[in-house]
């Protein structure tokens, strides 16, 4: 995973809560494989006509089609699992959504694939928001280790995040290679445990 | 201390805590085509499964819902056959239990498991699918995580994980004519919001709860996600033992009665705290029908559209606005006068016996106006169907009868609406575009999915009752 330490990018508003990700992922992409094929993907259904033509959704354009940074309201990436939300806004560029919440499993998703879902109040965000109305193309910039993004003024917020969350993204560990240091715990944890639920063991099926 | 019953699943399944997040050991996970990108990353990390005999497959989301007879060669489409033949390979590749195509038992992620007897109480449940919260009806803490977290659990059999906050959701009373689980949760969803239970795991408590069938527990668990809760779960009863016994995977004689012991212990203790309570009063739940494009758009079926110009709120006039423009209803309009094109009866929420039962007692007073789907939800459930008779009365109604899958719930197996065709569904989500590109969703119970197939409008079940 690519380590996300600092990030200066232009940033989209998005004005409409509840972004779930269906609208970032359409399900019938869910097939594609992971790769660039995705960056199309993203808002699929915004931004193409259902003959495959290029609307005028504000991705399609510049300089919104260069965006590095969403700032969206509350619950952003709501509903289905799909990690392939996730890579549809990788591969678009993507690295960094501020909203005021995150549906749970998005929130999730998004720190195993290097991108920061940073939460700041619903006030602060609608701040952003207008800032980056009025001055459309503006870049934020975000600096992790630190835990601040800085507006279009200058304007300096903290944010909070989980430190393994933010020790995850800064390194860009893997997850997997984390928990293998744990093997012994865990095969001593389920030998306890399987011993004190028998009822566990028995080979079922038909 | 008093402990809920998250915090006692939680603490039996917890390794390790690390800075704050916590190693859970996880019994059984639960697989589906696309869980493919959970496969690249294992691959990807040059590892294997380490606990396949606890890992199952499904078959649901790109499996056809006509033409079974022909097995996988019956999928036309040559990329979404591939799908459901990559999963073969894997779960052959891995040692994996498959529910495949052609098995007798195929169906639905969420709705074999527990006919199985697969999921059983106190278990730490993971689906890579976000309505894996269903499995909660049963007193198991489940997940759904996405392919990078699921391949997490395929390598390690443990997943990382933070406390969430807990949140105990009390609906006590009776539930009036008419009126089912899936009515209780859209009422919970409209009276919390989407994100009401964001970042919370929820207990669903309350005489009206104690009185659902296990069929109803499993719509209301499974729909917690809609409200923003990753788990939802009850507390096990008798209810859940009978519904249990004699399954392929339960436990049976003297590991039964251990299990039994066991299991009497999970429920959460009196005087245990939760750090958000929320109460509804069962008697004022109407049957309620989603008009917008989230889950929290519902109303009782009596209701009107709302009108964004009575909205003082702007952010809400803004998307009611958005909403109605794209479901293309007019403020006011009463719901019941909303005409359909179509009828979809089926998903991991309502394609259960009993939802079928309740749809058929429905169906067999009158004839189709539209076209209408059953879609059930399993082989299993299918077979039970059949055998009680409701296929012939489904068909006599003029309904389709089909074969088991997620179909036009995800529709990404070939199912799917026309642009701008409208639909009552008895599935979890009316987002724009879920049910085909330019499809307009009205998410209803069974019963009142059936009625408005009779009636070719939205229709309040209650009067076909009568």
């Amino acid at each position: 995973m690519t380590p996300f330490t600092t990030l200066t990018a232009i940033a989209v508003p998005m004005d409409e809560a509840n972004l779930d990700t269906n609208q970032l992922c359409p399900t019938r992409f869910n097939k594609v494989p992971r790769g660039p094929k995705y960056r199309e993907v993203l808002f699929y259904d915004q931004r193409f006509t259902t003959d495959g033509k290029l609307t005028d959704y504000m991705l399609n354009r510049a300089p919104y089609d260069q965006a590095g940074i969403i700032v969206a309201d509350r619950n952003f990436g709501c509903g289905s699992s799909r990690e392939t939300a996730v890579y549809a806004l990788y591969e678009f560029g993507i690295r960094c959504v501020i909203a005021p919440s995150f549906g749970d499993i998005f929130a999730a998703n998004c720190a195993k694939n290097g991108l920061l879902a940073l939460t700041l109040s619903e006030e602060t965000c609608a701040g952003l928001r207008r800032q980056l109305h009025e001055k459309k193309g503006a870049t934020l910039t975000v600096d992790l280790a630190a835990q601040t993004a800085t507006d279009v003024a200058g304007g300096v917020h903290p944010f909070d995040i989980h430190p393994v969350r933010k020790r995850c993204l800064l390194e860009g560990l893997d997850d997997i290679a984390r928990t293998l240091q744990y093997q012994n715990e865990i095969v001593t944890f389920e030998s306890s445990y399987r011993k004190s639920r028998p009822w566990l063991n028995v080979q079922g099926g038909r | 201390m008093a402990l809920t019953l998250f915090d006692k699943i939680w603490d039996a399944h917890h390794v390790l805590t690390e800075e704050g997040e916590s190693l859970l050991y996880v019994d059984v996970a639960l697989a589906q085509e696309n869980t493919s990108h959970a496969f690249v990353a294992l691959e990807k990390a040059q590892r294997g499964v380490a606990r396949p005999q606890q890992v199952f497959a499904f078959t649901d989301h790109y499996v056809p819902t006509t033409g079974r007879a022909r097995g996988i060669d019956g999928i036309p489409v040559a990329e979404i056959r591939n799908m459901v033949v990559q999963l073969q390979a894997m779960a052959h590749k891995h040692g994996i239990t498959l529910f495949g195509i052609d098995n007798p038992d195929q169906g639905i992620m969420h709705i074999v498991p527990p006919e199985q007897g697969i999921i059983q109480p106190g278990l730490v449940v993971i689906g890579n699918d976000s309505h894996t919260s269903t499995h909660g009806a049963f007193g198991s803490l489940a997940y759904g995580v996405g392919a990078s977290e699921f391949a997490h659990v395929l390598a390690t059999q443990t997943l990382w994980q933070r406390k969430p906050g807990t949140m105990r959701i009390t609906i006590d009373g009776e539930l009036g004519f008419g009126v089912a689980a899936k009515d209780v949760i859209l009422a919970l969803i409209a009276h919390i919001g989407v994100d009401g239970a964001t970042g919370h795991a929820i207990e669903y408590a309350g005489s009206a709860i104690r009185a659902l069938s296990m069929e109803g527990r499993m719509t209301v668990c499974n729909m917690s996600i809609e409200a923003g809760g990753r788990v939802g779960l009850m507390a096990p009863d008798d209810k859940t033992y009978a519904w249990m016994d004699g399954r392929p995977y339960a436990p049976k004689g003297k590991a039964w009665e251990q299990g039994l012991d066991f299991w009497r212990s999970l429920t959460s203790d009196p005087g245990a705290r939760f750090d958000k309570e929320v109460n509804l009063d069962a008697a004022q739940i109407a049957p309620t029908v989603t008009w917008g494009i989230s889950p929290e758009h519902a109303l009782p079926v009596t209701g009107r559209v709302p009108d964004p110009a009575q909205e003082t709120d702007e952010k809400k006039r803004g998307e009611y606005q958005v909403a109605l423009d794209y479901m293309d209803l007019k403020p006011g309009m009463d719901l019941r006068d909303i005409r359909l094109d179509r009828v979809f009866i089926g998903s991991c929420t309502n394609a259960r016996i009993e939802d079928l039962r309740a749809a058929a007692e429905v169906a067999k007073r009158g004839k189709a106006v539209v076209t209408t789907w059953v879609v059930p939800g399993s082989m299993s459930v299918k077979r039970q169907a059949e055998k009680e008779g409701l296929d012939q009365v489904f068909l006599k109604a003029g309904f389709e009868w089909r074969d088991p899958g997620c179909s036009m719930c995800t529709a990404i197996n070939g199912d799917h609406l026309q642009p701008g065709e409208r639909c009552a569904s008895t599935s979890n989500r009316n987002f724009r575009n879920r049910q085909g590109p330019g499809g307009r969703t009205h998410l209803v119970s069974p019963a009142m999915a059936a009625a408005a197939a009779l009636k070719g409008r939205l229709t309040d079940v209650r009067e076909l009752l009568k």
